[in-house]
């Protein structure tokens, strides 16, 4: 076990409001130095879970152990957690350094020290010789750094985040998530992060717990979330798709008396969901073995920069039809032979590409 | 081609829009800017005017001069100030830990309490400070239910005095206080409470290293508008002081319903003007306009 981290062992986690769980058995393990990702809509009790972690909200019943200490009597203080929040809650009447070095002096820490560990701090966040700066005069992003140094400066074992990218614009966030991911890989400490953004859960994470109805719905590594969806929420949710309803009988799909192969499945029986990701889909000029095709008229083509999204909707013996998204990647030669808007077209989708959820 | 010498589309025009809009923002002030000049310049002038006349109408400072030299009029400064200084803490003690209560509050318990502060604020101040006389007098419901529940034997003398004054002082005061304060402790994120106690600090160092800096602004805020208010108060401690305790309001009342001398009354005036006019320039100092105004 490495001494910079702790694991965290949650078990039976239950918090009901009236009628409402907000977290309804939760039991998970995260593992020391790991970065875990609590992934969820708004509502789901992703951020429930973390306060819980942090100590600000108590469950009606439930287990957490830091390491083999249970912390769920203890008050948030002594639970020696790091905590970034939201939206910061930077101490508005001290400075950059007063804020930093706040957690040291409640250490009883001698001045000399806090100073070294305060620049350290500032230095890992990259932040190096704003010391003086009042907070007001901070953006955005350097408050989101002064924050992160606030909750490593006194070397925690364990690090919460609670969205702490949603307040940057889009191009910071994405520099930051990487960084962020760096700063983890520095540092070592056990890591969980809330957030609600999937690409960001993708981007960053070890491993990821999807969360929705206050119930843990997946849990692995990022490829696994993405690629073995358990359901159609985590389908939908995690990445883009579109969500075909197909019979299966005998490790068969059907749509539309139409048979589909697939990469697995062959125990199922029943009503289930095709999963279709844009960029697994392609536009087809000829059938070859090996995959399952599907013909309609392209309804929209819209161009997105570096791909171009199409909106095809399928032929369908009933009326309404399905709408399938498909990506086609922004290179010169293809996007030549992009077909108009109105035209017939034929997409393929691999077999091994080709699953269902229910 | 600079652009300078290219044609700019408009330019007039848009200048015209701004002027426009200025004049419109003027037009909105101006009501109230006649009312000041009228009400406030034009009176206050005149009255530093009337406070260099002497008793034979000529140019004089002997209304200045007797107020530095008379032991009567150091006394009232010296009680005003006195009164104004206790009501000020005394509201501070009581109004500081129920606006952090009310802060803490849901929205919706937090306004069922603010009517509660609320109510005695919309009642005539007289009603108020005539209920008190009512309450604290010799034979007052106060000192009947202490002498029958055997507490005391003797009534206590809890008005006509400086105690009564104080008493009702801080009843009337306290939502002057409290309104800003609570304002500005609402206004404060309740995460940071939260960050400082994830970082180790027990409540109570959390209160006082984050909360209590925090909430500094809208105590100042409150503090000031309670005392300079209590500098100029007439009517509760001319009840409840029972003229034993003359504030520089009451004299100056009493300059010009007794002795006429509209001069003596001028420079009082000018006095607790002047004096109130430092203590804001000070004040501001401290904390920004803005605060004083905030609800």
């Amino acid at each position: 076990m490495n001494e910079t981290s702790l694991n965290i062992s949650i078990r039976d986690v239950t918090k009901k409001y009236d009628q409402f769980y907000a977290l309804k058995d939760v039991s998970l393990e995260i593992n020391s130095g790991e970065f875990m990702t609590l992934l969820g809509p708004s509502g789901s009790g992703k951020t429930t879970l973390l306060m819980v972690l942090a100590g600000f909200t108590n469950p009606d019943y439930g287990s957490v152990k830091f390491g083999d200490e249970e912390v769920i009597l203890k008050p948030p203080h002594l639970r020696g957690i790091g905590m970034v929040f939201q939206n910061y809650a930077l101490f508005p009447h001290m400075t950059v350094e007063q804020n930093v070095g706040y957690p040291q002096k409640l250490r009883g820490v001698n001045a000399a020290e806090i100073k070294r560990s305060v620049e350290e701090a500032l230095s890992t966040v990259k932040l190096e010789g704003l010391g003086h700066r009042g907070i007001t005069e901070l953006s955005g992003g350097q408050k989101q750094r002064v924050a992160l140094a606030r909750a490593i400066v006194f070397k925690p074992k364990i690090l919460l985040m609670d969205e702490p990218l949603s307040a940057l614009d889009k191009k910071l966030r994405e520099e930051m998530q990487i960084e962020l991911r760096q700063l983890h890989d520095t540092l070592n400490m056990t890591t969980v992060y809330v957030t609600h953004d999937q690409k960001e859960a993708l981007t960053m994470s070890d491993r990821i717990t999807v969360i929705n109805d206050g119930e843990l719905m997946q849990l692995g590594t990022p490829n696994e979330i993405y690629e073995h969806p358990n359901n159609h929420f985590i389908a939908d949710f995690i990445g883009e798709s579109s969500l075909l309803p197909v019979t299966v009988r005998n490790g068969k799909a059907s749509l539309n008396g139409e048979e589909i192969a697939l990469a697995e499945g062959a125990e199922k029986s029943g009503d289930f969901l095709l999963v279709i990701r844009p960029e697994k889909a392609f536009l087809a000029d000829k059938k070859v073995k090996g995959a399952n095709y599907f013909s309609g008229k392209l309804i929209d083509s819209i161009f997105q920069g570096e791909s171009q999204l199409l909106v095809i909707k399928i032929t369908s013996s009933n009326d309404d039809g399905y709408e399938v998204r498909v990506r086609v990647p922004n290179e010169s030669v293809t996007q030549k032979a992009l077909p108009e808007v109105g035209q017939n077209v034929t997409i393929g989708l691999k077999a091994a590409d080709s699953y269902v959820v229910s | 081609m600079t652009i300078a010498e290219m044609e700019k589309p408009n330019e007039r025009g848009l200048q015209q829009v701004a002027a426009n809009e200025r004049l419109t923002f003027f037009g909105l002030t101006l009501p109230y800017l006649l009312m000041v000049t009228a009400l406030i310049v034009v009176p206050v002038g005149w009255l530093f005017y009337l406070s260099f006349i002497g008793r034979d109408g000529s140019f004089s400072f002997e209304n200045y001069e007797r107020m530095v030299k008379s032991k009567a009029y150091i006394r009232i400064f010296l009680t005003t100030f006195k009164i104004s200084i206790l009501t000020t803490i005394i509201c501070a003690a009581i109004g500081y830990p129920l606006a952090y209560f009310m802060s803490q509050l849901s929205r919706k318990w937090a306004n069922i309490c603010m009517i509660g502060v609320l109510i005695p604020f919309w009642t005539s101040l007289l009603v108020r400070t005539y209920a008190w006389l009512v309450l604290l007098q010799k034979k007052g419901l106060l000192n009947n239910m202490a002498i029958e529940m055997g507490i005391i034997s003797e009534p206590i003398k809890l008005v006509h005095n400086t105690t009564g004054t104080l008493i009702g002082m801080v009843h009337i005061m306290l939502p002057f206080l409290i309104l800003p304060l609570y304002a500005n402790m609402r206004a404060i994120d309740k995460d940071t409470l939260k960050a400082a106690s994830s970082l180790g600090a027990t409540p109570t160092r959390a209160f006082w290293t984050v909360f209590f800096p925090l909430s500094l602004p809208g105590l100042l805020a409150g503090l000031l508008i309670v005392f300079v208010l209590c500098l100029g108060f007439y009517v509760t401690p001319a009840i409840l002081g029972g003229g034993k305790v003359i504030m520089a309001a009451m004299k100056i009342s009493s300059n010009i319903e007794l002795y006429f001398s509209w001069g003596a009354a001028s420079a009082l005036g000018v006095v607790l003007l002047v004096v109130t006019g430092i203590i804001l320039f000070i004040a501001s100092k401290l904390v920004s306009m803005d605060q004083l105004g905030n609800r």
